[in-house]
């Protein structure tokens, strides 16, 4: 018994607006990173999802593979983001995105 | 072989330019290096001179006869109906001047080292321009004599009257605590606006010139054709081209030969360095108006019996006897040569006048050498006295006690004495000038001035060329040998009051020699001094085969020299009684006071000659003044009633317009569209200035909204129709 194609789908959404929800909202800079990571997870499940469905792609292994470059790409992003953050709580004491508006200046 | 040096010649006024050049552009700070570069420059002007002048000397008779000229034309500028042309040539005239110019230029040049004190503290602060100055003056005068038309003649004639006004007033910023004695400053405008009247003069007579023959160059001018055109064509009245145009040339060379009533300015060119006052009076300057006269000689005797000639030889003879009134009275050591030369240099004007051509070109060179000689050694007197001075101020008050600084005249002769004991190389070589000058046998001056004498003579026995009256040939001897006398006894006057007796001041008791590269120029020019009259003997006449044969005049040769025992005798008996005389007053009882023994019973005459027959308060009083009024009233005419209120009228409307337009266009319009411009756009950045956040969640909301929306336009568009008639509308 195959779980239906929308069911992925909902779910993905989900977790997108959950990931998106993060990061817009959150305060500490590692949950804004948290909540990134959810949206691309999110991806992650749709790439398979439509891999697993749709016929044309089942044959080849190029939903796996984009899920994995993701996650590379993910694992990459995170390790910058938590340096950024790092580095950033050393400068100025905090992790706190609403106080960092340097752009600003 | 000859053709190829002749073909070089242009190179001789090069030289000294190109070390100008270079002193001014790039070795200006460094003393030495520019002293090199003066004297290596003007020292390959003298090889490649006295080259061009011994082949010329050998080998005249090769050149192109029956001028004996060697043209080459340089330049060719077209100027719409006619052409310009420009180049040099060789003649025997040339030949000698570049034997005369460059070597005596080339011991100045030497000299001017110790004097200018290289290598002591007292060193000139300018002295690396000086010998830039220098230079271009030789340039100047090299130019002149080779250049081959009047153009470039009056080109380089006018570089010298630039040099001149540079280097009289080189020191420019020396001040007399007597505030009636001339300034440099003073004395350099003197002399050049005083030359200036007399170039003036002469530009007119090159304009005329130009206009009659429509060429400027010598050969065309001085062609047989032309000259017989211009003696028969008439100015006004009888008055023929020739004759005036001649005067006119004559009114340059009496301001550049400072001849009466141009001399004024010659004297005070005293002020100058003393190897200036050596250049300009003896090598360069003053001897380029008497080259002048003998370079259009063919011109001045165009006219047979014209005015042209006794005008000459007037104002000659006047001179030199004039001026050597003036001589006698005075005390700087160097004005009394500047008198002398006035009136050496009216004898050559004179000899001139009555046709005398080679003699006089003999007196300018061997007077070129012992007058430069003179002036030399009166530069090293100057010098000497001047360091004894410091010396014996320093022993007196010790080294605070400058407060006396330019009280004391170390040109003043009044202020020497005794000093032929303390300089005796400069004593001996200015006493071997003083005998040349002098015409004492058998010194150079004897068979120059002797030749000037035997010539005037014999116009009077038997009658002159060119049309010379025999009266006059006497009028010309007789105010000649008067001169010869007066020459020698202020020649003589000189020599006891410097170099005789005892010292009259402690200055002249501790004058020191001067350095060897201001007494080997001296012994140099002495030795010339005493030799060179050998080329004019009458046994063995070099000089006038030399530049005699060649100057064929109108198919005339020229008055030959011919030795007259009489007028040996009679003129060297003057000079000797000329000395005699001035051995009686100045050198018999030695002057103890600084009074001249002449002063008492001379009265009211010594003061007239001491103050040079008032020349400069009648020019003051009668030219420069006026001139200067007259520039006043200009001014004030220019100033108060025409120019300035049609200034400030044009200024005022300009004004009012301005303000108007302001007013009614600038204000409401230009501004308003500007400023409302600047308004909108400080509304807009206030507004959108809300935006920029600078939090980075904010810019991510806007790009999610967005990214949002577009995809629910891209849905409802996509599916609107769908929608639609599933609701039963479409």
């Amino acid at each position: 018994m195959d779980v239906p194609l929308s069911w992925y789908l909902v779910v993905a959404a989900a977790l997108f607006c959950i990931g998106l929800a993060g990061a817009l909202s959150r305060r500490n800079a590692i949950a804004v990173l948290m909540g990134v990571e959810l949206m691309l997870n999110a991806v992650n499940v749709n790439l398979l999802a439509f891999w697993r469905h749709v016929e044309v792609v089942k044959a080849t292994l190029s939903g796996q593979a984009f899920a994995i470059i993701v996650i590379t790409v993910a694992a990459a992003e995170a390790a910058v983001g938590l340096a950024l953050a790092i580095a950033l709580y050393r400068t100025r004491r905090t992790v706190d995105v609403e106080d960092v508006d340097l752009m600003k200046l | 072989m000859t053709e190829t040096f002749f073909n070089l010649t242009w190179l001789i006024p090069l030289f000294p330019l190109a070390a100008f050049a270079i002193i001014v552009l790039w070795t200006n700070r460094h003393r030495l290096l520019s002293t090199w570069i003066a004297w290596i420059g003007i020292g390959l002007a003298w090889i490649l001179g006295w080259i061009v002048f011994f082949q010329a000397w050998g080998g005249f008779e090769e050149l192109t006869p029956p001028t004996h000229k060697y043209p080459v034309p340089l330049f060719s500028i077209p100027t719409g109906t006619t052409s310009l042309n420009l180049g040099f040539q060789v003649d025997t005239l040339t030949g000698v001047m570049l034997f005369m110019v460059p070597f005596v230029c080339l011991m100045i040049f030497i000299y001017s080292k110790g004097y200018m004190n290289y290598g002591t503290k007292d060193v000139d602060p300018r002295y690396s321009r000086f010998f830039a100055y220098i230079s271009l003056f030789a340039c100047g005068m090299l130019g002149l004599v080779v250049s081959d038309n009047f153009l470039t003649l009056f080109v380089f004639w006018e570089i010298m009257g630039l040099c001149s006004y540079l280097l009289i007033g080189f020191w420019f910023d020396k001040t007399y605590p007597d505030p009636k004695r001339i300034t440099p400053k003073e004395a350099g405008l003197k002399a050049f606006l005083t030359t200036r009247v007399g170039d003036v003069i002469m530009l007119a007579g090159m304009l005329l010139l130009y206009s009659q023959v429509g060429s400027l160059t010598f050969s065309d001018v001085f062609s047989q054709e032309t000259l017989e055109q211009l003696a028969h064509t008439y100015a006004w009245g009888n008055v023929p081209w020739a004759t005036f145009i001649a005067l006119l040339f004559f009114g340059g060379a009496v301001g550049k030969s400072a001849q009466f009533p141009l001399h004024v300015w010659l004297p005070d060119a005293m002020e100058g360095p003393t190897p200036v006052s050596a250049l300009i009076h003896a090598a360069t300057m003053v001897s380029a108006g008497v080259y002048l006269v003998a370079r259009s000689f063919p011109l001045f005797v165009a006219v047979e019996g014209g005015s042209q000639l006794a005008v000459v030889a007037f104002i000659g003879a006047f001179t030199a006897i004039f001026s050597s009134t003036i001589a006698v009275a005075q005390n700087d050591i160097k004005r009394v040569l500047a008198y002398s030369t006035i009136s050496q240099l009216g004898y050559m004007i004179a000899a001139l006048g009555i046709g005398a051509y080679v003699a006089a070109v003999f007196h300018l060179i061997t007077h070129a050498f012992f007058k430069a000689l003179l002036f030399m050694g009166s530069g090293s007197v100057i010098h000497g006295v001047e360091h004894g001075h410091h010396h014996s101020h320093h022993h007196a008050t010790g080294p605070e006690g400058h407060e006396e600084e330019g009280e004391f005249d170390a040109n003043d002769m009044m202020n020497m004495g005794g000093l032929l004991r303390r300089m005796p190389v400069t004593g001996w070589t200015f006493i071997v000038g003083a005998l040349a000058l002098t015409g004492i046998f058998p010194w150079a001056g004897f068979w120059s001035k002797d030749e000037i004498l035997a010539d005037a003579w014999k116009t009077f026995q038997e009658g002159g060329h060119f049309g010379v009256t025999a009266n006059w040939g006497f009028f010309v001897w007789l105010l000649l040998t008067i001169a010869a006398f007066l020459t020698a006894f202020y020649t003589g006057r000189q020599i006891f009051l410097t170099f005789a007796g005892k010292p009259r001041t402690a200055a002249a008791e501790h004058a020191p020699e001067s350095v060897p590269s201001m007494t080997w120029p001296l012994v140099i020019l002495a030795a010339f001094a005493t030799l060179l009259g050998l080329a004019g003997t009458p046994w063995a006449n070099q000089f006038f085969e030399m530049i005699g044969e060649s100057a064929v005049i109108l198919g005339e040769r020229l008055a030959h020299g011919e030795f007259n025992l009489v007028i040996a005798l009679v003129s060297s008996g003057v000079a000797l009684a000329g000395w005699v005389v001035a051995w009686l007053i100045y050198g018999f009882r030695p002057l103890t006071v600084p009074v001249d023994p002449l002063r008492r019973p001379l009265g009211p005459i010594y003061t007239l000659l001491e103050n040079k027959y008032y020349f400069d308060e009648i020019y003051q009083a009668g030219i420069v003044r006026p001139a200067i009024r007259l520039a006043q009233a200009c001014y004030t005419f220019d100033d108060k009633v025409v120019i300035d209120p049609i200034v400030d009228g044009v200024g005022r409307f300009g004004r009012w317009l301005s303000d108007w337009l302001r007013r009614a266009v600038d204000n409401p319009i230009v501004d308003g569209a500007v400023n409302g411009v600047g308004r909108v756009t400080t509304w807009f950045g206030e507004f959108m200035r809300a935006t920029q956040t600078g939090k980075v969640q904010n810019y991510l909301l806007v790009a999610a909204v967005t990214v949002f929306l577009l995809v629910a336009l891209y849905v409802f568009r996509t599916y609107l129709p769908d929608w639609l008639s599933a609701l039963g509308l479409g």
